[in-house]
């Protein structure tokens, strides 16, 4: 499945209190969280991203806490996927275990701009830069993570094991 | 062949002879954890395991402690979701209000982990048992909810970064300064996916509860866990405390590192943090003239006991400034307890400070202390991000109990010695 929309760029060390406030974290409902997602990095992020949209990002993106919520908000949200240099370690895992897409390339977070339009091969690990005629490799996902994204998530990789 | 602390703890939950940085292993966990924030979705998906009930009732621990007592409705019904699972999986390690605490430090206080253990918990902060010299960290909700039903997870074997500490720590320097010199020096992805070992004379001298304030903050660094080497100091904390047995790991002498650094402590100031990230770090003396309106003691950074003894001293004989609230949260009724014991709580009451029952309450922005917009609060909390303690438009600085104590008199950012 190829992912396509338009690029919303953030900085460096965008932490999971910018991605959903824990003013928020009263509720678990993906709908809920997702109509405060980004808040206080841009407080009309929510009503201006539309499905399919790609989020990207500078280093260690995800810092702080360990919040499943933020890719859940990310994810409701209807970001297609995130881009960033790298990313904090809990909120890497949380996004493979709930399946929210997310790709590792600095030369992409270097090379697209704000509102670029931005298509994603996710099983290449291929994003091209549609306004500008570029191409960048995202870092090859590691094998076990792709059997959990195989299964359908970590949950239904846990099932599976169980009933072998 | 030879191997740090933390590989030898992965290994022997691996049940593996040696382990080595960058394999992943299925480990089994001693202990997982969660609170009233990401249990109710860990629970969510534990359902959708299809698994009758938890891989074991001893150790599946759940904690609310961040929105309660429940704050409104929703975080009611969010309490309610762990009371009601604790009661049909009938859980022994539930904490209900009234006999509970801040998690990572009612955790190690109970005796429910130990060196050498290997524990998960669906809040970031669970790194702080690295004090104890087990292995720790944080994890998603969904990784919890795996983890609840199997008893194991997986994890990849982080490269080790060394931090040894020269030198006697001077008066007012704690492990929660040698912590932000440590993420200032490094950034905060300084240590990202890695352990932090903390060594020296200066980790050696400290108490447990520094060492826990240490290894509380590794993940403000990126780190996966952080970790002291136990030694007679931890000895004297487990004994007679801890519910399981436990098992002493040192790393080998020719352990491999990714890196190694060495720090001369022995003239570092007590360290604060400034807006909006943890790396921003200046010593006190430096901080230069910051009125503040608001000053936190607590959390599960420095919400123990040597915090508030420490705070308790340098307030003797002074009052809160009239610009500020203070608010002070011990960090378990044990501790809670214990202050009052000491007439420490009754100081801190006729100074003109608020003293709470234990939540984590402000430190995330929760409740019990939320910013208006362009507020200032001090705080011994461990994380001073944009919006962190309510308003996006509010600040917050970090810093030890001493200097928060110090500030909550000045009604500015000050060292302890400016009150002596």
């Amino acid at each position: 499945m190829m992912i396509q929309g338009k690029a919303w760029k953030f900085g460096a060390d965008v932490d999971t209190d910018a991605i959903i406030p824990a003013r928020y974290l009263n509720t678990s409902d993906p709908a809920e969280l997702a109509k405060y997602c980004m808040e206080d990095a841009d407080p009309e992020f929510a009503n201006k991203v539309k499905p399919g949209d790609v989020i990207v990002a500078d280093k260690n993106f995800g810092c702080g806490s360990s919040r499943e919520h933020a890719p859940i908000a990310i994810k409701a949200a209807g970001v297609g996927c995130v881009i960033a240099k790298s990313y904090a370690r809990i909120f890497y895992r949380n996004a493979f275990n709930i399946g929210l897409l997310i790709f590792e390339s600095p030369e992409a977070a270097d090379g697209i701009k704000e509102g670029d339009e931005i298509s994603v091969d996710p099983g290449q690990g291929l994003i091209k830069n549609l306004t500008r005629g570029e191409e960048y490799r995202a870092t090859p996902v590691p094998d076990f993570m792709q059997q959990i994204i195989a299964a359908g998530g970590l949950i239904d990789y846990v099932s599976q094991r169980l009933k072998k | 062949m030879s191997m740090t602390i933390t590989e030898k703890i992965l290994a022997a939950h691996a049940g593996a002879e040696t382990v080595e940085p960058g394999q992943l292993v299925n480990v089994k966990v001693d202990l997982a954890l969660g609170n009233d924030i990401t249990a109710p979705v860990a629970i969510r998906e534990f359902e959708r395991i299809g698994v009758e009930t938890v891989w074991d009732r001893d150790r599946v621990v759940l904690v609310p402690d961040h929105f309660v007592p429940n704050k409104d409705i929703k975080s009611a019904e969010q309490a309610l979701q762990l009371r009601e699972f604790a009661r049909k999986h009938n859980l022994t390690n539930y904490f209900e209000v009234g006999r509970m605490g801040i998690e990572h430090c009612l955790l190690p206080e109970q005796g429910l982990v130990g060196p050498g253990d290997l524990v998960i918990g669906a809040d970031s902060h669970t790194c702080t048992y690295g004090g104890l010299g087990a292995f720790s960290t944080g994890v998603g909700s969904t990784d919890l909810a795996a983890a609840m039903a199997l008893g194991e997870t997986w994890l990849k074997v982080p490269e080790s970064i060394k931090f040894v500490y020269h030198g006697e720590l001077p008066r007012w320097v704690s492990g929660k300064d040698l912590i932000l010199y440590t993420i200032g020096q490094i950034g905060v992805d300084g240590a990202l996916y890695m352990a932090m070992e903390f060594t020296g004379p200066a980790v050696e001298g400290l108490s447990m509860d520094g060492r826990l304030t240490m290894a509380n903050m590794a993940v403000e660094a990126g780190a996966k866990n952080g970790i002291v080497p136990p030694d007679e100091i931890t000895r004297r904390y487990v004994e007679g405390r801890a519910k399981r047995p436990y098992t002493f790991y040192s790393s080998d002498p020719d352990a491999r590192y990714t890196k190694v650094y060495e720090f001369d402590v022995s003239k570092l100031e007590p360290q604060v943090a400034f807006p909006h990230l943890p790396e921003n770090t200046r010593p006190v003396s430096e901080a230069g003239d910051v009125a503040i309106h608001q000053v936190v003691i607590g959390s599960c950074t420095n919400g123990r006991m040597d915090d508030l003894r420490i705070a308790a001293e340098v307030l003797k004989g002074h009052k809160v400034n009239d610009n500020i609230r203070l608010i002070v949260i011990p960090g378990t009724q044990d501790i809670y307890l214990q202050a009052m014991k000491e007439g420490i709580v009754e100081q801190f009451i006729n100074a003109g400070a608020a003293v709470s029952t234990p939540t984590c309450g402000p430190c995330l922005g929760g409740y019990m202390g939320i910013l208006a917009k362009g507020e200032r609060s001090l705080a011994t909390t461990n994380r001073n991000f944009v919006g962190r303690m309510g308003s996006p438009e509010s600040e917050v600085y970090l810093c030890n109990p001493a200097v928060a104590a110090a500030s909550a008199v000045l009604g500015r950012i000050a060292a302890p010695w400016e009150v002596e």
